[in-house]
């Protein structure tokens, strides 16, 4: 059932949702990058929350022309009017009062969505509203969509892709380098309102899939996914529209042999689960690459530790010291070096004594900042120097 | 209105919802002063998986168990966020995104797929909660606030959410001066040997404390809300923090008073038969108030 729905075997309707929840997955990623990294992912909470009155109100309105009010344009018009109101209230709140944009943006969400709340309760008590469905837009639902419905979605959705890959270079230069993209004449106000609108316009087509409540991860999972993997702009925005693309498509189509669960968590599951890999097995910053890396040094310290107290005469107590060298064929059971042990050591401790030479002399302030207890000093100083500082190397006297 | 109906039907409504509103305002001063204004959105989303957790332990709607899974919820969503914050270095922001969002959609799910449909548990009650339906049976008018055999039916939600207000309420009065200092000048309060960190998570477990004792009661959205909406109109309007906690604190009761009435009396004024949301008509009031306070406050603009 799944690998049907994965294959687009489920019929005409419930393929269209798919398809366009997987363009809008791959618009929300690409769109959610530059919003993550202009730091203002949570902006797009506040917009999400604040379509909830436009679409109460649009749906009043077109019943009160004598619609029966479920037209999803409609609908999705009312909510973008609500939605670019809440933007402007955050705006006017962070530039003109002595709020931050935290405050701003928690404002504008409880109160757009309080307020569209009332209206739900107005909806429910008119006749036509009790089959409105207006619920489907808090968590999503597309299980069921009529084909008109599933048509101006999938249609939106390519839409909105086509604007996010036209405006990607301004947008990524602001988002990577706000001065240079100054200095070179785009003006700063105008590509974050670019971003901002396209921010609103992927929220709003959202609605219906993914929900007002969920579509904030839509925006920022992806992003913060991509992170994971790459230090590279270019490459940033390209994951992220594969998670976003790949959650939208699988987050659909499991919703569609599942009618009877919301969409939008769905979705938010899947990319969270990418996430979550992400996190645990990326190269550079995740978990299981930061234990490695963490278990490689500590060895190397005990290592190093263990040849110095070894080059020195003393005995080593400390288990795993004594494991490690053991292991490398340095010493013996009963803690005895080995002849590539002595070796080792004695290598160690004339490492030793030229980086505490070198450390003690300001000539060589530079190279003294590389000391870490662990490299070693041909990897910083050149073999000239290395005679210069061995000259300085007291011959062993002999103790009285 | 006045009457043995309205003891009944709207004063413990609206008692509990000035409870809720002031219990939530007084630590989003600090919150908002600190610049984590967002927190108080998060717990309230992170609250939905920990309730539906301890319920399916349980089997069973009580306050204990809902409690302690909500608890355990919101320190597991710092815990998670501090982690992704420090492993990935991503900003803050989009890590408190990443994981409030990821939580309230695994709560969504379990809710829908197991079987709550004998209990009174459901998403919707989660956003809005029900504030309307807390009424007090057993009054017969003014006279039975002196009655003991009528106040032991009080709805539980009332002494609850009374007890979670004295809670937030002493926490700040015995730590004014630490919690004052450290945040205006962090670097000062830990030069005097303040612990700062344990102080900001104290004041995390506080707000989270007020979050979920009102969220049974009156669902996320009037929580959200409060943290937030009184303590921003209260900024506009004063330098002095004891000022400003004490106008968050009477623009939370002004919001919840006059948004309960509104909702409750509003539609039949206009001549209208049912009536309407009390959380959405709260968090409404607050959202003009703060709007009024944003246009005419005396302390308004950025520089000061």
């Amino acid at each position: 059932m799944l690998a049907d729905a994965l294959l687009l075997q489920l019929g005409y309707n419930a393929t269209l949702v798919t398809i366009g929840a997987c363009l809008l997955g791959i618009a929300a990623g690409v769109a959610g990058t530059f919003l993550f990294l202009r730091k203002r992912a949570l902006v797009s909470d506040a917009i999400s929350h604040a379509t909830l009155p436009g679409v109460g109100l649009a749906f009043i309105l077109m019943v009160g022309m004598g619609g029966d009010g479920r037209s999803l344009l409609g609908l999705l018009v009312g909510a973008g009017i609500s939605a670019a109101i809440g933007l402007l209230c955050v705006h006017w709140l962070t530039t003109r009062t002595r709020l931050g944009e935290d405050a701003a943006i928690g404002a504008v969400l409880s109160v757009f969505f309080g307020f569209g709340i009332v209206i739900l309760t107005i909806i429910q008590t008119m006749n036509a509203g009790r089959q409105a469905g207006l619920e489907g837009f808090l968590l999503g639902s597309t299980a069921g969509m009529l084909r008109g419905d599933a048509i101006l979605l999938a249609v939106s959705a390519a839409l909105v892709l086509v604007l996010v890959l036209i405006l990607r270079r301004p947008l990524e230069l602001a988002a990577f380098d706000p001065g240079y993209a100054q200095a070179t004449g785009w003006s700063m106000g105008r590509i974050d309102l670019a971003m901002m609108g396209i921010v609103l316009v992927v929220t709003v087509v959202g609605l219906k899939v993914v929900g007002l409540i969920l579509i904030v991860a839509l925006l920022i999972v992806p992003a913060v996914t991509a992170r994971f993997w790459t230090e590279r702009a270019g490459h940033v925005v390209i994951i992220a529209g594969a998670v976003g693309g790949v959650s939208g498509y699988v987050g659909a189509a499991m919703s569609a042999i599942a009618p009877a669960l919301p969409t939008g968590p769905i979705v938010v599951l899947v990319g969270f689960a990418m996430f979550l890999v992400s996190l645990l097995l990326s190269p550079g910053r995740g978990v299981l690459a930061s234990v490695l890396m963490h278990w490689r040094y500590q060895r190397r310290v005990h290592m190093r530790q263990g040849l110095l107290a070894l080059a020195q005469g003393q005995p080593i107590f400390e288990t795993l010291t004594h494991r490690l060298l053991r292991r490398a064929g340095l010493i013996l059971p009963d803690g005895v070096p080995t002849s590539e042990g002595q070796a080792a050591a004695a290598k160690a401790l004339l490492d030793e004594t030229r980086w505490s030479i070198v450390r003690a002399d300001q000539s060589f302030a530079a190279a003294a900042t590389r000391y870490d207890g662990l490299t070693a000093i041909e990897t910083v100083l050149t073999p000239d120097q290395l005679n210069e500082v061995d000259a300085r190397i007291k011959a062993p006297e002999v103790v009285a | 209105m006045m009457g043995s109906e309205f003891v009944a039907l709207s004063l413990p409504p609206i008692l509990i919802g000035v409870c809720v509103a002031v219990a939530c305002a007084l630590p989003g001063n600090f919150l908002l002063l600190r610049r984590q204004a967002l927190i108080g959105d998060a717990i309230s989303h992170v609250v939905l998986p920990g309730i539906v957790v301890a319920f399916l332990l349980t089997g069973v709607v009580a306050a204990g168990p809902m409690l302690l899974g909500a608890a355990g919820a919101a320190v597991l969503s710092v815990i998670a966020i501090d982690l992704i914050r420090r492993l990935g270095r991503i900003e803050a922001g989009a890590a408190m995104g990443v994981v409030f969002t990821a939580m309230f959609a695994g709560g969504v799910l379990l809710l829908e797929r197991s079987d709550t449909s004998s209990v009174h548990l459901d998403v919707e009650h989660a956003l809005f909660g029900n504030l309307e339906s807390l009424i007090w049976l057993d009054a017969r008018g003014w006279s039975s606030l002196l009655d003991p055999a009528a106040l032991a039916g009080l709805p539980v939600e009332l002494p609850r959410m009374a007890i979670a207000l004295v809670v937030v309420a002493a926490f700040l009065w015995l730590f004014w001066r630490p919690l004052a200092l450290a945040t205006f000048d962090e670097g000062f309060a830990r030069g005097l040997g303040l612990p700062t960190e344990p102080l900001g998570l104290a004041l995390v477990v506080v707000s989270a404390i007020a979050a979920v004792a009102a969220f049974d009661a009156v669902g996320s959205i009037i929580v959200i809300a409060m943290f937030i909406c009184p303590p921003a109109a209260a900024r506009m309007m004063t330098n002095r923090l004891g000022h400003q906690v004490a106008w968050s604190a009477a623009f939370a009761t002004l919001s919840a008073i006059i948004g309960y009435v509104l909702a409750g009396y509003g539609p039949i004024w206009i001549g209208a038969s049912a009536s309407v949301s009390a959380a959405g008509m709260i968090a409404t009031v607050s959202g003009v108030i703060l709007g009024i306070a944003a246009v005419a406050g005396p302390h308004r603009d950025k520089v000061s």
